[in-house]
C-alpha cells in the first residue's frame, strides 16, 4: 500500500532537452535552392581556404566534443537526482527496520508483483529519508556540467565567428583584387550584374553558412551520435521505436517541400509580374497621369496584387505545416514511448528512470536530425556560391607588367602604332597592319561608321586590351615596356557613358586628380560650364550623386566627367562621343574650352559631329579596322573619297535645316 | 513599424483573434501532454494496469491530434493575415505613389519607390507571418505555464517568476546591442555592393585615370567595416544561446534542490515536481525561440520605416478643394511672371518667366542643356508647381482646375518616349479608349509610323515590350507622337520629341502635324534649330530666364544668344 501512495513517480525530469521541433531555419528544407555542379570539389576547396585556420578549427572541433558531451550527460544526471529523491521519498514510506527484501515479500503477499518488481530494482535504506547531502553533491555536479557545457558552447561560437569573418574578409578581398587583374575583355563578356552578385551576394551567402552551418552541422552530428548511444544503452527496443520516426518525417518533409516548391516557383512568378507592372508605372509617372490612366494602373496592380497574394498565401501556408507536421511526428514519438515504456515498466523490465530518461533523449534526437536535413540544403546553395566565387577567381588574368619597366614621367606625346593588328574574336580580324604616325601636340579626329574600330584604337593605346601583333610607341618607348599605371597616367579621358561614382559632385570632380584643390575643382567646373548648373542644385557641389539622382540629367552628368577631364590636366587627351548628349550651344561652349585644353596637348577626338574635329590637324577615317583615308579637312575633301561622302550627308541635313 | 503593423493589422483582428486562441489551445496540449504521461505512470505503471495505459495512450494521441489540428489552422490564418496584410500595404503605396506629383516622386527616386513598394514590403510580411506563428505563441506558452505551476505549487513557481525576468533583461540587453549593429551591418552590405557596382560600371575610367589602388583602398575599407561589424554581432549573437540555454538548465537545477526540500518536508507529490520541471523548460523554450526569430526584425524595421515614410508623405500637387467648373477648353496657355526653384536651392531653376500661346499659334522653347526647358513645360500639366508667380490654361490657374480636367486638355510627348508593354493599338488607345482602328492609323500616318507599323506582321497588334524597349528611339518617338494626338487635346506639347529622326522624317511629320494642329496650341522643345525656326513665337531661355523672345527672324537680329545657337549648327554649311 505504501509503495503505491510513494510513487507517484516522477514524469518526465526536465532538462536542456530539445527545444519544440521544428526550429528556426525549417523554411530551408522547402525553399528552392540552387544546385552546385560539384558538390564535393566546391566545398573541399572552400575548405581549402580555411586551412590558414586549421589549428582554430581543431579546437573548435574539441571544444564541441566537450561541450556536446556535458549537455548528454544532463538528463543522465538530473535522472540520478530524481532517483536520489525518490529512493528517499520511497524510503520514508518503508517503516525502519523492516528490510527492502521484507517489504518486497510483503507486496508480493499481497499479490502486487508490479510494485514489487518496481521496488526490488531500487536501492532503498528503509526511512532513511531523502539523502540531501547526496542530492546536493549530484545537482552541484550538474551546475558544473551545464556552465562549462554552455561555456565551451559559447567559445566554440566566439572561436567561429572570428575563424568564419576572416575568411570571408580575405574571400572578398580576394576577389576585389582580381577583378582589378582582370582584362577589360572579361567584363565586356560578363554582365555587370553577375560579376557583381559573385562578389557581393554569394560571398554573404559563404559569410552566413560559415557562421552558422558550420558550428550547428558539427553540434548536431555530434548530438545525434550521442544520443544514439545513450537510447541503445537504455532500451533497443525504444531506440527502434524512436528510429522509426526518422524515416516518418523526411518523408513528409520530402512531401511538403515537393508541393512547396512548386507554390513557391509560382510566387515568384507573380511577384516578377506584379513587380514589373509597379516598375513601368513608377517609371511612366507622368505619361500615365496626362493620360488619366491612373485608375487603368490601380486596377491592374489590384489584380496582380490579388494574384501574387493569392500565390504566396499557398507557399507560405503549405511551408508552414513543415513545423506542426514535425511536432505531431515528435509528439507521435513521445506518446509510443510513453506507452510501450510504461507497460515495460510495468512488466519489470526496464527501470522508470530510464523511460524518463529516454523520453528526454528521444527529444534530444529530432532536433538535430531537423536541423541536419536543412542544413544539407543550405551547403547546396554554399557549395553553389562557392563555385561562382571560384570560378571568378580562376579566370585568367591581364599579363603583367614589365620585370624592368621603363619609366616616362612626362611626354610630349609622340605616338607611334607600327603595324599593329588585333581581333576581338580570333575569327574575326578587326584591326590588321595599322600603321600611324602622331606628332606630339597634333589633334587627331578619329572618324567612320559605326563599328569601324574607332573606341578598339584607342581600347589598345591605354593597354585595355593587348595587340596580337605590332607596337605602340610613346616617345619611342614600347608601350608594354612600360606598367599599365605610368602608361595611363599620361593619358585623360571622356567616354560616351558618363561614369559617376556615389559622392558629392565635388568629390567626383576631384577624381581627376589627387589633391586638387577648392579653387582647381571650381575653376575646372567652369571650364566646363557646369558651374550654373550645379549652384542650381539644392545642395551645391555638396549635392550627393547616387543612383537615384534624377534631377542631373545624361547631359549634365557628362559636363561633369568633363571638368573632370579638366582636373586631370594630362599629357594626352582622349575625348570618346564626350558631347554626344549635350546640346549644340552647350556643345560650342565646350568645344572652345576644349581647345584651350587641347593646345599644346596631343589629343585624340572620337566624335560623329564634323564640326568637332574640322579643326583637327590630322583626320583619320577608320573602316572597317582599316584606316582608309588619314590628312587634313581640305585634303581630304579635296580627294572626294569616303570622307567627302560622310561629310557631305551631314552637311545636306545642316544645310536643308538652316533654309 | 508598430506604427504600421498596427493600422495595416487593424482589419483582421478577427483572424488574429483566431490565431491566437488556436496557439493557446496548441499551448494547453503541449503542457497537457506530461501531465497525462504523469498520470500513465501514477495510475497504469505503478498499479500495473495495462488497459490503463493503452487508455491514457489514447488520450494522449487526441491531444497530439488537436494540437496538429490546432496548429495547422493558425498556420493557415497566419499565413492568409501575414499576406493580406503585405498585400493591403502595396496596395497603399502604389495608390499613394500614383497620387505623387513629379516633386516627390524626385525626392525618393523611381527606383527607391520600386524597391519600398516591392522588397520592403516582403520584408515586413515575412516577419508579421514569423510573429503569427511563433513570437505571439511564446507570451500565450509563458503566461499558460504559469497558470498550471501557480496551479501545482506556489512557492516554487518563484524560480519561473525569477528566470523570466533574468531571460528577459538578458534578451534585451543583447538585442539593444545587436539592433543598431544589425541596422549599421545591413548598411555595410549596401555599401560593398555600392563600391563594387561601381567599379564595375566604371572600369574603363578607372584604368584609364589610374584609380585602381583608390579602389581598392575604397573597397577595403568597406570590407574591413563590415567584417568588424559582423563579427561584433556574431561574438555578440554567440553569447545569446549559450546563455540562455545554461539560465534555462540552472532553473531546472534550483527547482529539483527546491523541490526536492518541498517533497522531503511539505510531502509535495514527485510528480508535481517533474511536471513543474517540465513546464519551465517549454515556457523558456518558447521564450527564446521567440528570441531567435527576433533577429529579423532589425531588418523589417528598417524596411517599414522606409514604407512609412512613402505613406507619410502628402502629395503635393492635389486636387483644388472648389475645382473651376465649365472652362471652355480653348487651349490658350498663359505663364504670368513664373518661378520655380527645388526646396532649398541657392538659384531658381526658372524665374520670372512671362509668355502667352494661343490657339492656332507654335511657340517653341530653345535653349541650352540645363537651360530650365523641360521643367517649364512640366509645370503646365503640374507635374511640379510653380514656387512664384501663375500658369493659366484657358483663363484659369492650373491650380483652380481639377487634375484629371486639366490633364484632359494637354496631349504630351515626353523628352523619353515612353511606351508600356502591351501592343502598338494599347499604347495608341492610351489617348482614347474607343479610337477605331482606321482613327489609329491616320493618326500613325500623321506621326511618320504608317510604314513601320505596316511592315510589322502583326500590324496594329505587334507587341510592345516594357518602356518599348523592342521597336528603336525614332520608332519610339513617332508612336508616343501619335499616342499623343489620338487624344485630340486642346494643348500639345512636345518636349524634344523629334531628336531621334532623320532630317527627311521630321520634315514630313513637322508638315503634316501643321495640318492636324491648326487650330490647337502648340508647345516645342526642340534642340535642331530647324524644327522650330518656322514657329509662331519662339523662346529662348538661358540660365532659367528668358533671353530673347520672338520669330525666328527678329531673334536673329535681336538675340546674341540665338544667333549662337543657329551658327553652332549650321556653322559646317557655312565654311562648305
Amino acid at each position: 500500500m505504501s509503495a503505491q501512495k510513494a510513487s507517484t513517480p516522477p514524469a518526465r525530469p526536465g532538462g536542456p532537452g530539445g527545444p519544440g521541433p521544428g526550429g528556426p531555419g525549417g523554411h530551408a528544407l522547402v525553399m528552392p535552392t540552387a544546385k552546385p555542379k560539384d558538390f564535393k570539389g566546391a566545398l573541399r576547396r572552400l575548405g581549402g581556404r580555411l586551412r590558414t585556420e586549421r589549428l582554430l578549427i581543431a579546437f573548435v572541433l574539441v571544444l564541441a566534443v566537450v561541450s556536446v558531451t556535458f549537455m548528454i550527460m544532463g538528463p543522465k544526471l538530473l535522472g540520478n537526482a530524481t532517483d536520489i529523491l525518490f529512493d528517499g521519498v520511497v524510503s520514508t514510506q518503508i517503516p525502519a527496520g523492516v528490510t527492502q527484501a521484507q517489504a518486497v515479500a510483503a507486496l508480493r503477499a499481497k499479490g502486487q508483483d508490479e510494485q514489487a518488481d518496481l521496488l526490488a530494482n531500487m536501492t532503498v535504506t528503509p526511512g532513511q529519508g531523502v539523502d540531501f547531502t547526496a542530492l546536493a553533491r549530484t545537482l552541484l555536479l550538474l551546475v558544473a556540467v551545464y556552465l562549462l557545457s554552455a561555456a565551451f558552447a559559447w567559445l566554440q561560437q566566439y572561436i567561429m565567428a572570428g575563424v568564419a569573418q576572416r575568411t570571408v574578409y580575405r574571400l572578398r578581398q580576394a576577389a576585389d583584387e582580381k577583378l582589378a587583374r582582370l582584362p577589360l575583355r572579361y567584363f565586356d563578356d560578363h554582365p555587370r550584374g553577375d560579376v557583381l552578385s559573385r562578389v557581393t551576394n554569394d560571398i554573404d551567402n559563404i559569410s552566413q553558412s560559415l557562421q552558422q552551418s558550420l558550428t550547428q552541422l558539427i553540434t548536431a552530428l555530434l548530438t545525434i551520435l550521442g544520443v544514439l548511444i545513450m537510447m541503445l544503452s537504455i532500451s533497443w527496443l525504444l531506440a527502434l521505436i524512436s528510429l522509426l520516426a526518422v524515416p516518418l518525417s523526411v518523408l513528409l518533409t520530402v512531401i511538403i517541400a515537393k508541393r512547396s516548391q512548386k507554390q513557391f516557383a509560382a510566387q515568384w512568378e507573380r511577384t516578377g509580374e506584379l513587380n514589373g507592372h509597379v516598375e513601368e508605372m513608377f517609371t511612366g509617372h507622368n505619361v500615365v497621369k496626362v493620360f488619366g490612366r491612373q485608375k487603368q494602373a490601380i486596377a491592374i496592380f489590384d489584380e496582380e496584387n490579388e494574384k501574387l497574394y493569392d500565390a504566396s498565401f499557398k507557399a507560405q501556408f503549405i511551408s508552414g505545416m513543415i513545423m506542426p507536421v514535425m511536432t505531431f511526428v515528435t509528439n507521435l514519438n513521445y506518446v509510443a514511448i510513453a506507452v510501450v515504456g510504461g507497460l515495460m515498466v510495468a512488466n519489470g523490465r526496464i527501470s522508470l528512470g530510464d523511460v524518463q530518461a529516454f523520453i528526454q533523449y528521444s527529444r534530444m534526437f529530432t532536433m538535430p536530425i531537423t536541423q541536419t536535413a536543412s542544413i544539407m540544403n543550405v551547403l547546396q546553395s554554399t557549395a553553389a556560391s562557392a563555385e561562382r566565387v571560384f570560378e571568378l577567381l580562376d579566370e585568367s588574368e591581364e599579363e603583367p607588367d614589365a620585370a624592368t619597366p621603363v619609366a616616362l614621367g612626362h611626354t610630349c606625346g609622340h605616338i607611334t602604332f607600327d603595324n599593329v593588328s588585333f581581333r576581338y574574336v580570333p575569327d574575326a580580324p578587326l584591326i590588321e597592319d595599322l600603321d600611324l604616325d602622331v606628332r606630339c601636340g597634333e589633334t587627331v579626329a578619329i572618324v567612320g561608321p559605326t563599328g569601324a574600330g574607332k573606341t578598339t584604337l584607342v581600347n589598345l593605346l591605354l593597354r585595355f586590351y593587348e595587340i596580337d601583333h605590332g607596337r605602340i610607341f610613346i616617345d619611342g618607348v614600347d608601350a608594354r615596356q612600360m606598367t599599365r599605371s605610368d602608361l595611363r597616367g599620361l593619358f585623360g579621358m571622356v567616354l560616351q557613358d558618363a561614369w559617376l561614382f556615389t559622392g558629392t559632385i565635388h568629390d567626383n570632380i576631384a577624381y581627376g586628380r589627387e589633391g586638387a584643390t577648392q579653387d582647381e575643382i571650381l575653376a575646372a567646373a567652369k571650364a566646363a560650364r557646369v558651374d550654373h548648373f550645379v549652384r542650381t542644385l539644392p545642395d551645391g557641389y555638396d549635392t550627393v550623386l547616387d543612383d537615384d539622382a534624377t534631377n542631373v540629367s545624361a547631359g549634365e552628368k557628362q559636363l561633369l566627367t568633363i571638368a573632370r577631364a579638366f582636373l586631370a590636366d594630362p599629357d594626352v587627351l582622349i575625348l570618346d562621343e564626350a558631347t554626344s548628349s549635350v546640346d549644340t550651344r552647350t556643345e560650342v561652349l565646350i568645344q572652345e574650352a576644349m581647345g584651350a585644353l587641347m593646345k599644346d596637348r596631343t589629343s585624340f577626338v572620337i566624335a560623329h559631329r564634323l564640326s568637332t574635329i574640322r579643326g583637327a590637324d590630322t583626320i583619320l577615317v577608320m573602316d572597317r579596322g582599316h584606316i582608309i583615308e588619314q590628312g587634313g579637312h581640305d585634303e581630304l575633301m579635296a580627294a572626294r573619297g569616303f570622307y567627302f561622302d560622310l561629310y557631305a550627308s551631314q552637311f545636306e541635313e545642316g544645310l536643308e535645316e538652316a533654309s | 513599424m508598430i506604427r504600421l503593423l498596427r493600422s495595416g493589422l487593424r482589419p483582421y483582428w478577427r483572424q488574429i483573434l483566431v490565431v491566437m486562441v488556436l496557439l493557446l489551445v496548441q499551448a494547453i496540449a503541449n503542457l497537457y501532454l506530461p501531465t497525462l504521461n504523469a498520470d500513465i505512470i501514477n495510475n497504469g505503471v505503478v498499479t500495473g494496469d495495462t488497459a490503463y495505459i493503452l487508455r491514457a495512450g489514447a488520450v494522449m494521441l487526441a491531444v497530439t491530434l488537436v494540437f496538429v489540428i490546432a496548429a495547422v489552422i493558425a498556420v493557415y490564418w497566419g499565413a492568409k493575415v501575414a499576406m493580406a496584410f503585405g498585400r493591403d500595404v502595396r496596395g497603399a503605396l502604389f495608390r499613394r505613389v500614383e497620387s505623387f506629383s513629379q516633386a516627390e516622386v524626385n525626392h525618393f527616386g523611381t527606383p527607391s519607390l520600386i524597391t519600398r513598394t516591392t522588397n520592403d514590403v516582403q520584408q515586413v510580411q515575412m516577419v508579421v507571418l514569423m510573429m503569427l506563428n511563433v513570437v505571439i505563441s511564446a507570451p500565450i506558452m509563458a503566461i499558460g505555464g504559469i497558470i498550471m505551476a501557480l496551479r501545482l505549487n506556489v512557492p516554487l513557481s518563484a524560480v519561473i517568476l525569477v528566470a523570466i525576468p533574468v531571460m528577459a533583461v538578458f534578451i534585451g540587453l543583447v538585442l539593444r546591442s545587436a539592433l543598431p549593429l544589425f541596422m549599421s551591418m545591413q548598411r555595410k552590405i549596401d555599401r560593398i555592393n555600392q563600391v563594387t557596382r561601381e567599379m564595375l560600371s566604371g572600369v574603363r575610367v578607372i584604368r584609364a585615370f589610374d584609380r585602381t589602388r583608390y579602389e581598392e583602398q575604397r573597397f577595403d575599407e568597406a570590407n574591413v567595416d563590415l567584417t568588424q561589424t559582423t563579427l561584433k554581432v556574431n561574438r555578440l549573437f554567440a553569447l545569446m544561446l549559450p546563455t540562455l540555454t545554461a539560465i534555462l538548465n540552472l532553473s531546472t537545477v534550483a527547482i529539483m534542490w527546491f523541490g526536492s526540500i518541498q517533497v522531503a518536508e511539505n510531502g509535495m507529490p514527485i510528480g508535481d515536481l517533474t511536471a513543474f520541471l517540465t513546464y519551465i523548460v517549454q515556457i523558456l523554450m518558447a521564450v527564446l525561440m521567440a528570441t531567435i526569430m527576433f533577429v529579423m526584425v532589425p531588418r523589417a524595421a528598417a524596411s517599414a520605416a522606409r514604407i512609412q515614410e512613402v505613406l507619410d508623405t502628402q502629395p503635393t500637387v492635389v486636387d483644388p478643394l472648389r475645382p473651376a467648373t465649365d472652362v471652355a477648353a480653348r487651349g490658350r496657355v498663359e505663364f504670368q511672371d513664373v518661378e520655380f526653384r527645388y526646396p532649398g536651392a541657392e538659384d531658381p531653376v526658372l524665374s520670372g518667366i512671362s509668355f502667352t500661346a494661343g490657339p492656332g499659334e507654335v511657340t517653341a522653347i530653345v535653349g541650352s542643356t540645363g537651360s530650365g526647358k523641360t521643367t517649364l513645360i512640366s509645370l503646365i500639366p503640374r507635374f511640379f508647381d510653380v514656387t512664384g508667380g501663375r500658369v493659366l490654361v484657358d483663363g484659369v490657374d492650373v491650380r483652380d482646375l481639377a487634375l484629371q480636367d486639366l490633364w484632359g486638355r494637354i496631349g504630351l510627348v515626353p523628352q523619353k518616349a515612353f511606351l508600356f508593354s502591351g501592343t502598338v493599338a494599347s499604347n495608341l488607345r492610351q489617348g482614347d479608349d474607343q479610337a477605331a482602328d482606321e482613327e489609329l492609323w491616320r493618326y500613325l500616318e500623321i506621326a511618320q509610323g504608317r510604314e513601320f507599323v505596316t511592315e510589322m506582321p502583326e500590324e496594329l497588334e505587334a507587341p510592345v515590350s516594357q518602356g518599348g524597349a523592342n521597336v528603336s528611339g525614332g520608332q519610339r518617338q513617332r508612336l508616343a507622337i501619335a499616342r499623343a494626338l489620338t487624344k485630340r487635346a486642346r494643348i500639345h506639347i512636345f518636349d524634344d520629341s523629334f531628336s531621334a529622326l532623320d532630317f527627311a522624317t521630321d520634315a514630313r511629320l513637322r508638315a503634316a502635324l501643321k495640318r492636324e494642329t491648326a487650330d490647337a496650341t502648340v508647345i516645342i522643345v526642340a534642340q535642331r534649330v530647324g524644327t522650330i525656326m518656322h514657329a509662331d513665337r519662339i523662346i529662348v531661355l538661358e540660365d532659367g530666364a528668358i533671353a530673347g523672345m520672338g520669330t525666328h527672324d527678329e531673334l536673329m537680329r535681336t538675340s546674341d544668344t540665338y544667333r549662337e545657337i543657329v551658327a553652332s549648327q549650321l556653322g559646317e554649311g557655312e565654311v562648305a
